[in-house]
Formats: C-alpha cells, sequence, structure tokens
C-alpha cells in the first residue's frame, strides 16, 4: 500500500498515470524507408517523405505494425482488428507536415495490463488504458546558437508505440516498478530496446493529489523524463509541490512542465502555451488498418516466455525466491545465462553465483550480461569445480576474477595455478600438527577456555595451505587435534 | 454560423496565418457567409450513415522493413532557405 | 498556329512514325507557339531547351523504330506536378523558387512514355478556383473570347494554364488535376476534352497535395481518342501512394469502339437546376439526342443528394487543405518571411505566401475542424458523402454511364464573379459529385453558346470504368463535330 503524503492538514493520495513513448525496433521509419539509427550525422536519415516535401506520401512498415502488435499482445491487451490513422495537428520546427500521423479514436491496442513486482515482495496489477502508433518528430536543438533553433529531422518518422497507462499508480516507487516491468517486456518481445539515455524509450508523468477518497485533483503533466530514476524524483517532488500548493489554499493549475534533473525541480514550460487543437481527423493519406485475426493468433503462439511466466516458473521449477526469480528475468539474457548455468545443477548455487559473483564483476566492467567475459558455460564450469570438491567457495571467487581478467576456463587455471582443494586429511593434519606445534601458547589458552583461538587456528592452517584447505575438513581434523 | 472577429482572430493563430485586425471584420463576413451556406447539410438525415473511409474500395497496403531512402542531406537541404551545419535553422524557441 | 501545332496526338503520332516531321520540328513550332501565347500568360516556367534535348532522344527512339506511347508529343505540365530540378510553385508565392528533388509518378511515366516537356502551366494558387485568377503569378486567359466582345474571359480553374495552353495550340496536350472539377471544367470553358479518372487509377505521389481524398491527376487533350491515349500512359498502380488503386491500366485507346449500342445512359434529373440557362439545357438535350441515335437508351435518374455535394465538398476539401498545407511554413523549402520568434516566421511567411482564395479554405478548413465542430461539419460532411456515393452505386444499377452539362455557364469575364466566393464555388456544380464519389468523369467539347463560347457535356462512368466513359464520350464528339477554333491561335504558320 503505498504512503501517503502527510500534508501539514492532513494526508494526501498522488495519482499517477503514466505516457510511455517506446521507439520501435525496426530498420526503417514507420511510414518512408530511411533508415532509424541513432547518433547519425544530423539529416542523413531523412526521405522527402519524412521532411513534408510537397506531394510526397506515407506507406506504413508493416514490420512495425507487427512490432506493435506483439507489444500489445506481450501487455495482456486486445488488439483491435481495424484501427485507424489520424492526423495530429499542429506547428512546430520538428514537426515538418505540421501534423503527426498517430491514432486517435480507433488505436490499433486496446486495454491491457502490468504486474508491478514491489519492493516488498508483494504485486500490484495496473490497467494500461490503450497503446497507438505515431511518428516520432525530429529533434531541435536550441542551445547551438545564439539566436537559431537547429533542426535535424533523422528522428521525424521513426516509429514510436504510445503506451497509455491507467492513472493507477499511487507512488514514485510504483511508476518505476512499472516502467521497469514495461521496458523489460519491451525488451523481451525485441520490440523497443528500452534505452531510455538514448531516448528509446521516454515518460511523460501525469501527476495529480487528491485526499484519500476524494475526487481525482487537477494533474500536471511532466513530459519527457529519460530515466527512471528521474521519473521518481520528478513524481515525488511535482506530488510534494501540489500538496505544499493546496494546502497554502492555491490551485493547481493544468500545465505542462519539465523535470530539471540538475535541480530537482519541476518547472511550468516557459513557451507560452497554445491552448492546443489537434483537429484530429482521420489521414486521408492512409486506408484504416485491417489486421487478420488468424495472424494476430499466430503471433500470440510465437511470443517468447514473458518475465512474468518466467518468474513463476523460475520459483517453481527451480525453487527460488521470489526476489532472486525477479532479478534474474529482468533481463532475458540473464535470464537464459542463469538458465544454462543452472541446468543439471543446483540452482541455487547458480542463482547465487550468477547474482552475486556475476552481476557484480559486470557492474564493475559498466558490462552487460550480452558482453560477459565469462560465458555461461564457462561460470558453469567453475561451479561443478566447487560442486566436486575441486575450489573451496572461496578460491572459486579467486578463480572466477582470475577467468574475467584472463579469459582462460576454470579447469585450465586451476591446473596453471596449482589450486586445486587439499581434501587430503593427511595433508592437512600435517599441516595442523605444524601450526599447533608452533603456536604452543596459543594451544594451551585454548584447551584452557579461550575458544575464540579456534578461528585464529583455522586462518593459519588455511595460510599454511595457500587457502586450498577443504574448510569442512580442516575443522573437523582441527577439533580432534585439539582436543587432544 | 456567425463567426465574431475573435473566433476568426483565434483561427487564423491555430492555422499560423498573421491577420491584420483590418482584415478580420470582413474576413468573419465571408467565412461567416461559407459557413451559412454550408450548414444546410444539417437537412440531411444521416443517421446511422458510416462517414466515407477511403473512395476506393481496397486494402491498405504495406512495405517491408527495409532502408530504401534517406543519405541524400544535399537533396533535403538544397530548398532550405536556411541552414547551418548540415541543420535546419529557424528563430530560436524558447522553452 | 502552324500546321504541326494543329495536330492531335494521334495525327503527331502517325506523322512521327511516318516520318513527314521529326520530334524535333515539332517542338520547336510549340517552343515557338509557346512564346508567342505569353499573353495568355498560360506559362509559368518554359523549358525550351529540355524540350528540344527530350525531342532529340524521342527522334533517336523513332528512328530506330522504338518509339512508346507518347514519343516526342510536346506537353503543359500543370505546376502542380513536381519536375525534378524545374522550378514548381503550385501557382504560390510560398513555393517560390522551389525546384523538387524528386519527379511525380505521373510525370515520370510521360517521361517513359517519350512525352516532352514545354513548361509549367499556370493555374489557380494550390488548385483552389474555377477561374485560374488566383493564382500568385497573375491570371490565364482564355484564348476565346466573346463575340463582339474584346473582354478578357477566364478559362476556368484550376486548371486554367493547362486548358488555354492546349485550346491556343501552345501544347499538343497537358497534365491537369481535379479536385472538384479542375480539369472538366477548365476544358468545358476552353473548349477542349478533360478527363478525371477514377480515384486511385493515377497515382498522386509529387503532385502538390490540396484534397488528398479528392485530387486526381488528367489528360487535357484537343480529342476524346488522345485523352485515352494520355491516359493510358499516366495510369497505373503506385506502391509510393498508398490510395494508388491496385488495379491493372486496359488499353483505352482500343476501348473507343465507337459502338454504344444497348448502353443504358442514366439523365439525372437533378442535375436540372433552376435557372439554369436555357442554351445549357438545349445543349444537353442534343447530348441525349445523339446518344440516342447512336443506339443508347436515355433512361432518368435520380441522384437526390446533388444539391448537397457543393457543400459537401466546401468542408472536407478545405478541411484536408488546411492539414496538407501545413507544411508550408518557411523551415525547409519556398518562401521565408523572417519573424522574431518560430511562430512569428511561421506567420509572417504564410500571411504573405498564401493569396485570399487559399486563406479562406485554411481558415474555413482550420475551423470545420477544430474542437466542438468536427462532428457537425466534417463528420457530417463524410457521411453525407457516403450518401452521394450511394446515391451512384444505386443509379448504376440501372444504367452504364451518365451524361450531364459540365458546367452552368461557358466562361465570363475575369473580374467578374470574384467578390463573392459562394457564386464562385458554384461552377463546380456537375462536377463535384463525381470527385465525391471518386467515378470517372470527362467533358467533351460539345457546342457553342450564343455568343460563340464553348461548352462542355459531361459523362460520368463507373468506377474504374473509363472505357465507358471514353466510347460514350467518343460518340458525343463525333456526333458534335466540334471545329470552332477559339480567337486566339499561337504560334506562326
Amino acid at each position: 500500500m503505498a504512503q501517503p503524503i502527510r500534508g501539514s492538514s492532513g494526508d494526501w493520495e498522488m495519482v499517477i498515470g503514466l505516457e510511455v513513448h517506446a521507439q520501435v525496433v525496426s530498420q526503417a521509419k514507420l511510414f518512408s524507408g530511411a533508415a532509424t539509427d541513432f547518433g547519425a550525422e544530423p539529416n542523413t536519415q531523412v526521405s522527402p517523405i519524412d521532411a513534408a516535401f510537397p506531394g510526397m506520401l506515407p506507406v506504413i512498415n508493416r514490420h512495425c505494425v507487427e512490432q506493435a502488435v506483439k507489444t500489445g499482445l506481450g501487455i495482456n491487451a486486445e488488439i483491435n482488428l481495424v484501427s485507424v490513422f489520424d492526423r495530429k495537428n499542429y506547428f512546430y520546427a520538428d514537426l515538418p507536415a505540421g501534423y503527426q500521423i498517430s491514432q486517435y479514436t480507433r488505436p490499433i491496442v486496446g486495454k491491457g495490463k502490468i504486474t508491478l513486482d514491489l519492493a516488498d515482495g508483494s504485486t500490484r496489477e495496473v490497467g494500461i488504458t490503450r497503446l497507438h502508433l505515431e511518428q516520432d518528430a525530429g529533434k531541435s536543438l536550441h542551445d547551438q546558437h545564439p539566436t537559431l533553433t537547429y533542426v535535424d529531422l533523422n528522428r521525424a518518422g521513426v516509429a514510436l508505440m504510445e503506451i497509455v497507462s491507467e492513472p493507477d499508480l499511487r507512488s514514485a516507487e510504483e511508476a518505476g516498478a512499472y516502467l521497469r516491468k514495461l521496458r523489460s517486456i519491451l525488451r523481451y518481445l525485441g520490440t523497443c530496446d528500452g534505452n531510455m539515455e538514448e531516448g528509446s524509450l521516454r515518460c511523460d508523468c501525469n501527476v495529480s493529489v487528491r485526499r484519500p477518497g476524494a475526487p481525482l485533483g487537477t494533474r500536471c503533466e511532466i513530459k519527457n523524463v529519460n530515466s527512471i530514476r528521474y521519473v521518481m524524483q520528478a513524481i515525488e517532488h511535482e506530488a510534494r509541490r501540489q500538496v505544499e500548493l493546496l494546502e497554502e489554499g492555491g490551485v493547481v493549475e493544468q500545465e505542462t512542465r519539465l523535470f530539471d534533473a540538475g535541480k530537482g525541480v519541476t518547472r511550468a514550460m516557459r513557451s507560452k502555451e497554445h491552448a492546443h487543437d489537434y483537429r484530429y481527423f482521420p489521414d486521408p493519406d492512409l486506408l484504416p488498418l485491417r489486421l487478420d485475426a488468424n495472424w494476430v493468433e499466430a503471433l500470440r503462439r510465437s511470443l517468447p516466455e514473458l518475465p512474468d511466466a518466467k518468474k513463476a516458473r523460475f520459483i517453481e521449477h527451480y525453487r527460488l525466491s521470489p526476489d532472486d526469480a525477479g532479478v534474474l528475468v529482468a533481463e532475458q539474457a540473464s535470464a537464459d545465462y542463469f538458465e544454462a548455468v543452472a541446468r543439471g545443477r543446483d540452482a541455487k548455487l547458480a542463482a547465487n553465483w550468477v547474482m552475486v559473483e556475476l552481476y557484480g564483476a559486470l557492474n564493475r566492467l559498466g558490462l552487460g550480461i550480452e558482453r560477459s567475459p565469462v560465458s555461461a558455460a564457462g561460470l558453469g564450469e567453475l561451479v561443478d569445480l566447487v560442486i566436486d570438491g575441486t575450489l573451496s567457495g572461496r578460491l572459486a571467487k579467486e578463480v572466477f576474477a582470475a577467468m574475467i581478467e584472463t579469459g582462460k576456463g576454470a579447469a585450465v587455471l586451476v591446473e596453471e595455478r596449482g589450486l586445486k582443494q587439499v581434501t587430503d586429511s593427511g595433508a592437512i593434519e600435517s599441516a595442523i600438527d605444524a601450526v599447533l606445534a608452533a603456536q604452543g601458547e596459543k594451544v594451551a589458552e585454548y584447551r584452557a577456555g579461550k575458544e575464540k583461538l579456534f578461528g585464529f587456528f583455522v586462518g593459519q592452517v588455511m595460510k599454511a595451505t595457500q587457502g586450498k584447505a577443504n574448510p569442512a575438513l580442516l575443522n573437523e581434523l582441527l577439533r580432534k587435534r585439539l582436543a587432544g | 454560423m456567425a463567426l465574431d472577429k475573435a473566433t476568426v482572430a483565434r483561427i487564423a493563430t491555430l492555422a499560423r496565418i498573421k491577420l491584420p485586425p483590418s482584415e478580420q471584420e470582413h474576413l468573419a463576413g465571408e467565412l461567416s457567409a461559407i459557413l451559412t451556406w454550408i450548414e444546410q447539410l444539417g437537412e440531411v438525415d444521416t443517421a446511422g450513415v458510416e462517414p466515407m473511409s477511403s473512395v476506393v474500395a481496397m486494402e491498405l497496403p504495406t512495405r517491408a522493413d527495409d532502408v530504401t531512402d534517406g543519405g541524400c542531406r544535399e537533396k533535403i537541404l538544397a530548398n532550405a532557405p536556411d541552414s547551418a551545419g548540415g541543420f535546419f535553422t529557424v528563430p530560436k524557441v524558447v522553452e | 498556329m502552324s500546321a504541326l501545332t494543329g495536330l492531335t496526338i494521334a495525327e503527331a503520332r502517325a506523322g512521327l512514325r511516318a516520318r513527314q516531321f521529326s520530334a524535333r520540328e515539332l517542338a520547336a513550332e510549340h517552343i515557338a507557339a509557346v512564346a508567342a501565347a505569353r499573353p495568355l500568360n498560360a506559362f509559368l516556367a518554359e523549358t525550351p531547351e529540355r524540350a528540344l534535348a527530350m525531342a532529340d532522344a524521342a527522334d533517336q527512339r523513332l528512328q530506330r523504330g522504338a518509339a512508346r506511347a507518347l514519343e516526342g508529343m510536346p506537353l503543359a505540365i500543370k505546376d502542380l506536378f513536381c519536375t525534378e530540378g524545374v522550378l514548381t510553385t503550385a501557382g504560390s508565392r510560398i513555393l517560390d523558387g522551389f525546384k523538387p528533388p524528386y519527379e511525380s509518378t505521373v510525370t515520370a511515366k510521360l517521361w517513359a512514355a517519350g512525352a516532352v516537356m514545354l513548361g509549367k502551366a499556370n493555374m489557380d494558387e494550390f488548385a483552389m478556383g474555377s477561374s485560374n485568377v488566383t493564382c500568385a503569378h497573375g491570371a490565364v486567359e482564355n484564348p476565346w473570347r466573346r463575340r463582339g466582345d474584346n473582354r478578357p474571359l477566364v478559362p476556368g480553374g484550376s486548371s486554367g494554364g493547362s486548358a488555354a495552353a492546349v485550346a491556343a495550340r501552345a501544347a499538343l496536350a497537358a497534365t491537369g488535376t481535379d479536385t472538384g472539377g479542375s480539369i472538366r471544367q477548365p476544358a468545358s470553358f476552353c473548349g477542349i476534352v478533360g478527363m478525371k479518372p477514377t480515384y486511385g487509377r493515377c497515382s498522386r505521389w509529387g503532385i502538390v497535395a490540396f484534397a488528398s481524398s479528392l485530387d486526381q491527376a488528367g489528360p487535357m487533350t484537343r480529342s476524346v481518342r488522345d485523352a485515352a491515349i494520355m491516359l493510358g500512359a499516366m495510369a497505373g498502380h503506385d506502391p509510393k501512394d498508398s490510395t494508388s488503386a491496385p488495379v491493372a491500366v486496359p488499353d483505352f485507346e482500343a476501348a473507343l469502339s465507337g459502338d454504344i449500342r444497348g448502353l443504358k445512359i442514366g439523365i439525372p434529373r437533378e442535375y436540372r437546376l433552376d435557372g439554369m440557362p436555357a442554351e445549357i439545357e438545349a445543349l444537353w438535350q442534343r447530348g441525349i439526342d445523339w446518344v440516342k441515335a447512336a443506339g443508347a437508351e436515355p433512361v432518368e435518374i435520380s441522384l437526390p443528394m446533388t444539391k448537397y455535394a457543393l457543400p459537401a465538398y466546401y468542408i472536407i476539401a478545405p478541411a484536408e487543405a488546411s492539414s496538407n498545407l501545413a507544411r508550408y511554413d518557411g523551415v525547409r523549402f519556398g518562401l521565408r518571411v523572417p519573424g522574431g520568434s518560430l511562430d512569428e516566421m511561421y506567420e509572417n511567411t504564410r500571411a504573405a505566401g498564401f493569396g485570399p482564395e487559399v486563406r479562406r479554405r485554411v481558415l474555413i478548413g482550420t475551423y470545420v475542424l477544430s474542437a466542438g465542430y468536427y462532428d457537425a461539419y466534417y463528420l457530417k460532411a463524410q457521411q453525407v458523402r457516403t450518401l452521394i456515393a450511394r446515391d451512384f452505386e444505386a443509379a448504376f444499377q440501372r444504367c452504364d454511364a451518365l451524361l450531364t452539362p459540365t458546367a452552368p455557364s461557358a466562361a465570363f469575364a475575369i473580374g467578374e464573379k470574384q467578390d463573392d466566393p459562394i457564386a464562385m464555388y458554384l461552377n463546380d456544380v456537375f462536377t463535384v459529385p463525381v470527385n465525391l464519389a471518386g467515378l470517372p468523369g470527362i467533358s467533351v467539347p460539345a457546342g457553342l453558346s450564343a455568343d460563340g463560347l464553348p461548352l462542355g457535356l459531361q459523362v460520368i462512368g463507373r468506377a474504374f470504368d473509363e472505357a465507358t466513359v471514353l466510347r460514350v464520350a467518343e460518340i458525343i464528339e463525333t456526333a458534335a463535330g466540334f471545329t470552332a477554333k477559339p480567337a486566339f491561335l499561337a504560334g506562326g504558320g
């Protein structure tokens, strides 16, 4: 249950709806054959269609349609077999035609839902109102010149899926969880790469506050927030701003705001907002889009196992905790990696190695799992050596570090460095005898009751065996020896 | 439908066409006359009639996801009234 | 008028193939005629060098025996068609200096058929008008004059330059576009043939868009046979235009069998307007008699929604236009008038760049789409449009083609009817329903008014049945025996 905002005059509830613009993974744009790659030289990926030259006409990219339908299926939504493209008319420098081809009254996807995984382990279902396809706009750069804005149309016409949530979210945490889950689903489906820094996923946040149980308050829209962290910050700030305003007796104006990441605050957009009358009407250059029900069904059957289903299966089949399962399924590549390691091995051990050691190393190196220097097979080999007793857990970690650094396999490194765990009782006993012989005083103290010294002896024996002594065996033999 | 000057001014702003106040009155009259003439459509009973969505009876054509266009910046910028460094340039917008 | 500029396409085709003259000679005579026709202001741009180069290429093909359908034919191209590297302005200041980096599909097909470009024809700005007086570069004059009257007349619009050029024999033929009558009405006013094919028959790619669901390119020629030949070259499915119909192009010329026996020709009673000039009524009756004499059966039919076509059109067309013309903003091409801010720049540019008629229609269009009015206007108009289409469908259960007058009058004087936009709109009363229903229609010169001005008759057909439309039109053409020529004829000789 989301925490209410404690205002000076009582509790307030925040109500949040998120509009996510997800750039569709495709080679070419939604209505033209220009490329969609990120970071190209300005205006080098622009067709005369994208630049709205006279006489140019749109033709729809069927792959983008498929991506939108797949996404709709992935969020458990109704697919509308007939949808219509409408023109949304307004003027801006990065909107060459003076209208955006979008979908207004009849979007391609209707109502759906997403399950949020919350920090306390609970889940909550949140509704999605709709998903529609639309063109992205170009980019305006306002900081290149003192009196001019520079316009790059490379992005103009790229396919976007606009995904609108119901105003069901009640906290910044939930908003973060929603975005994480949505992003995960999109990446699983391969319909959007979810890269917020590059702008392939952008979020507009609609925030309002109200007394619990009261009708909805006036909402403000915070546009184009480009990280999950900023979304959460922006929502927190904005909710508080509205509460303070209302408690001072003020009124929340419906307005569009921007999040200033540097200052951590939202501010109203400086430009005088022309009353936006978009004059939507069906685009006469296009016909209604009709989908074949059989095709949609076939698409549904072809979807990969999605995060929620995978998580449930991991819990059931690998007996992982919901937390661990949740971490592993966040990215499909990680989940696949884990399963490859877990196959035929102890799943809990495999999970631990992946989540702690592997993820730790990848984080330090700043790599995604796709670029892991250690493959799943390689890690599996290492885990086998732990399971069969060749390596102690501690040594295995050292070997792992060496695997990352050198790229060599576990068995090879163990041979090279002679790291095999000592499980020969005789050898351990010799080491123990040597240590105890050298530590006569301490032995006497121990036998007199200073039990804490046990750890000291363990450390000494480990040192003497270069860490290779099997810990369990060491403990057993040491106890026997000390007991006299 | 009679349009007043304020409405004409608002529409002109929506359409981004500068309309000097001296012309607003006359235009309001002209547009009102046209709109009044148009309103005879109100006589037609259109209950249950589908608005025409396409003149040709055909399905929306689609294209394959291939890069077949773009990469022609010179062409795209060739007619630009103002450009710099590969960008179109316009008076600065303050957000 | 020289001997060569007085030919039809069919005659020139025969002459070129028989090597009676070369394509270069044909082009040269027309280039001279274009220059001589300058008083009409029918051309916005003349392209004589290009024409000669194209003619030379045509001669080479003719020599090899590899002549294509329009090999060597000198054409005028309405300035609404984007012609690569050649100034294209749509008759508007706002496209000052615009040289498209691409060729429209229709003109590309014409060049691929061997045709030769004489230049870009003048037109009503953005194709909005019925008189060709709204062009930023001045009005076009009709080469016809009233008997005993020297006042310049309008050629009709919006394809007024095209019609005037063809009528004055400054071009063998021309392309036009027709959104509410813009090919047929000027054809009627100038005594030539003008055809608007079925919506989707010709590609709209590369044609400056006015009203997307209504615009269609079509031929403007001096004979029905010429229209058939030219349409055959212009038509065809274009995957770059999502409204282009995936239908095969029949051999339209072969459809001119001269035989319409057994066809039923519908006569729509609602086209008999109150106060219609008696001579138009009489001409229509003559047309009915001609088709009857040719063995067809006139059938009275009803198109009850006819009177609502014009108001529906004047909602739909301006609405679509207001959106299509939003791209003319001074940013990427054409005129830019500076402003202190982006919005000021837009407002100044568009105020300076658009003429009064365009401005009127953009404002009407913006208004009818605006919040609160969409249902009452645009939605309503699209519903009425469905009913209009149904009227035609029902009519075509009972007949194979319709016969009507093309325009409610002959050409009027430049300056007449200019103060009242609605009076101007009424010029299109017979043509507009055809665009709303997306059907093919042709205007054929059928007679002269009392003051010696051309009057046209219109034939309307089923969707994609241009063949029948052309066949019936040719019968009328033959029966009418229209040989009158305008007062002004370009060219020497």
